[in-house]
């Protein structure tokens, strides 16, 4: 354990320093807020619209074996192979096994934040195959080495200069700083890899249990050629990005572009519901969705927190968090960033490893207040806090609770506690902030209050006697 | 080499875990103690109930006309209503001779492909299976579609409605040619007319699409055409004439 809270620490420390950092990306999401307002403000009613998107993920969360079963069977009598993944490693293996099967050396992939949740790019780089990744901003993220920074805006960290600079050295192109052309220097290089893959790779927003179709959204396009071009298209997807009906996505889809992007609906939603049909002119031959548990069941038998499962992945709760703005997408060293990964990730990867995210919050609501799906992210922060001491208390913990609960029942120790604390006080000056303060952590960045002159029960009880002297006297 | 599916024993542990009932959301709040929990489960609203909170859309076509244009504005789609359909291969006449098109792409459909044939270029047909590449190469390419959807300003397109599923997206000038009968008033209704023209036999791809091609990735300023099509114009046609 403990590496992953010191890395996040230290991780976040440096960021919280670099104001050219915060700069960028307080900048990005401030433009973001302006245009989420806009188009919220054209709905009738956001709130309403908020709660039912809320009840219907309800129904198909509390529902999952009935739906996801109907998702899986539609999808099979069109041709469809499915394959349900226990864990992320059967869903590589399987994936894996479909490139080999089909001598596939090219991949292209569009955005799946599931594919990075189990490492599938460096495990079909291992096998030997060539994944590109076609969305604009994981493109600039995978020439770097680097994981999104954001689970819908990838590269909100590189300004168009670092980004020059990445294509210059990774693409030999001219120098510009000119957003246009390095979009167009993207698109030159991703066009001949759509034509020549062997096989696409996707991720999917929506699975409609009752048409057994798969939901994909996007502004670039890359997705729609991603599953247009190759002969093979792989689909892997969490069981929880189910939706019962197909009109439900008439409420889903412009809530998702709105909280996410500040956009009334992205440039393409579209939905798959097998390979190329009989009658059909082009769409692959090979359809397969692979739907990946990878722990989500633990999460679902958590009845407190099932409601986190709702998540459409639209990080607006990211856009809106102090903690996000402060730290940054690449400090919490996980797949989903912000508080919608503080809650999930200690379910997905282990609590007493990922605890630390839950405390890394001002618990101000934020997040809550305007996820669209009414995940009540804040409390879960909480209910993550609780769970984890319940699990593993803290040894240094009970025995100081035990004497403040010692301390706090005997009026008199309490007085003189207080005394005490008063007295020694000064002494602390000598070592504020140092190493050798027991404070530190606390006074590292905050200023530790000084104690009263007198205390409250003092100045109660002169207070009285004052009054009785006042009464005494006619 | 078949992997085994691990369906039966996600199922199971599906199951088990939704053995505990989970809390609801009510004005904002979980009820964690599940106090107003009555044990009878109230079904999730439907897609007609949606309409009274979504942005609201005008009764009548010609509001829906006049939504459609001010989102297709917005979107930077250019949008041409048309007296008839010499006007609007006037008009295309026009954009091929402007834009410089050397060759257009289209597929069998009762008007798009007499439209594409008239301005007398070379013209690829996806209908009987296509070279990626040589699609690739075509300046335009011009298509039908299902319904256009005021809300938000999209086209709907279908395999069969749009030649395929690349047509519609390869070329850097999209063209649709719609009707005024195929003005839905929102993604509810335009999701209900798939269903009506379609169920059980649904195409296997149909999209939306709202606006030409577009990225916010770096530093999240607006690019026209990252992957797919730079422009889209959208002609509509009166009714009948097709």
């Amino acid at each position: 354990m403990i590496t992953f809270a010191k890395d996040f620490k230290s991780a976040a420390d440096r960021v919280t320093k670099d104001l050219r950092h915060r700069g960028l990306i307080q900048r990005a999401l401030h433009s973001y807020e302006v245009k989420r307002d806009e188009f919220k403000g054209r709905y009738q009613n956001w709130n309403e619209a908020r709660q039912a998107a809320s009840e219907i993920k309800w129904e198909a969360i509390n529902h999952l074996d009935k739906y996801l079963q109907e998702f899986i069977a539609k999808l099979e009598a069109r041709g469809t192979r499915v394959y349900v993944a226990g864990t992320g490693e059967q869903a590589r293996d399987y994936i894996l096994g479909v490139a080999k099967e089909n001598n596939v050396r090219t991949i292209i992939k569009s955005k799946s934040m599931t594919a990075e949740e189990i490492d599938l790019n460096e495990a079909l780089e291992h096998a030997g195959c060539t994944v590109f990744e076609s969305d604009l901003g994981e493109y600039i993220v995978q020439l770097r080495h680097e994981k999104p920074y954001h689970l819908v805006f990838p590269a909100m960290h590189l300004t168009r200069e670092e980004i020059s600079d990445l294509f210059q050295k990774e693409l030999g192109s001219e120098p510009t700083n000119s957003p246009e052309e390095l979009t167009m220097i993207a698109r030159r290089v991703m066009r001949q890899n759509y034509c020549r893959a062997d096989m696409g790779i996707s991720g999917a927003n929506f699975a409609v249990a009752e048409t057994g179709m798969i939901s994909i959204t996007e502004n670039e396009g890359n997705a729609r050629l991603t599953t247009a071009l190759p002969k093979i298209h792989v689909a892997i997807l969490g069981i929880e990005k189910i939706v019962p009906h197909l009109e439900d996505l008439a409420l889903f889809l412009p809530m998702l572009a709105t909280a996410g992007a500040g956009q009334p609906l992205t440039c393409y939603n579209s939905l798959f519901s097998g390979p190329r049909q009989p009658g059909e002119v082009d769409g692959p031959e090979q359809f397969h969705v692979v739907l990946l548990d990878n722990r989500r069941t633990e999460l679902l038998a958590d009845a407190e927190q099932r409601d986190s499962l709702h998540c459409i992945r639209c990080g607006a709760c990211l856009n809106v968090c102090p903690i996000f703005k402060n730290v940054g997408g690449h400090s919490y060293g996980t797949t989903y960033q912000g508080p919608i990964g503080s809650v999930i990730t200690p379910h997905l990867r282990g609590l007493q490893n990922w605890k630390h995210l839950s405390s890394a919050s001002s618990l101000c609501g934020a997040c809550t207040e305007t996820c669209p799906v009414g995940i009540d992210l804040h409390h879960h922060l909480l209910h993550n806090r609780r769970n984890a001491m319940h699990e593993k208390p803290l040894w240094w913990e009970k025995i100081a609770y035990a004497g403040f609960v010692f301390v706090m029942r005997r009026p008199t120790l309490y007085r003189i506690a207080g005394k005490l604390g008063a007295l020694f006080f000064p002494l602390h000056k000598l070592v504020n902030g140092t190493p050798l303060d027991p404070l530190r952590s606390w006074t590292k960045t905050r200023e530790f209050p000084a104690p009263a002159h007198e205390s409250f029960s003092e100045y109660w009880r002169k207070k009285k006697s004052a009054k009785e002297v006042n009464r005494g006297t006619p | 080499m078949a992997l085994p599916d691990q369906r039966e024993a996600v199922f199971v542990r599906i199951r088990e875990a939704l053995q505990r009932p989970a809390p609801h959301r009510h004005d904002g709040h979980v009820d964690y103690d599940m106090s107003g929990h009555s044990g009878v489960e109230t079904p999730p609203p439907e897609s007609d109930a949606f309409r009274a909170w979504l942005p609201s859309v005008g009764p009548s076509i010609d509001d829906q006309i006049t939504l459609f244009a001010q989102n297709a504005a917005q979107l930077k789609a250019d949008f041409r209503p048309v007296a008839s359909l010499d006007e609007a291969a006037r008009q295309l006449a026009a954009l091929a001779s402007e834009n410089g098109w050397k060759r257009v792409a289209s597929h069998r459909h009762s008007v798009a492909s007499g439209v594409a044939e008239k301005l007398g270029l070379p013209c690829l047909l996806t209908d009987s299976g296509y070279a990626t590449a040589e699609l690739e190469q075509c300046d335009a390419a011009i298509t039908g579609c299902d319904a256009l959807v005021a809300q938000t300003g999209s086209v709907l397109v279908t395999n069969p409605s749009a030649g395929g599923r690349a047509l519609s997206v390869l070329p850097p000038h999209h063209i649709v040619i719609a009707q005024r009968s195929q003005i839905v008033p929102d993604l509810a209704s335009a999701l209900q007319l798939v269903r009506k023209l379609y169920a059980p036999n649904w195409p296997s791809f149909l999209s939306f699409i709202t606006g030409p091609s577009r990225t916010g990735d770096i530093e999240r300023i607006l690019v026209l055409g990252a992957h797919g099509p730079k422009k889209l114009t959208i002609f509509l046609l009166p009714y009948h004439s097709l």
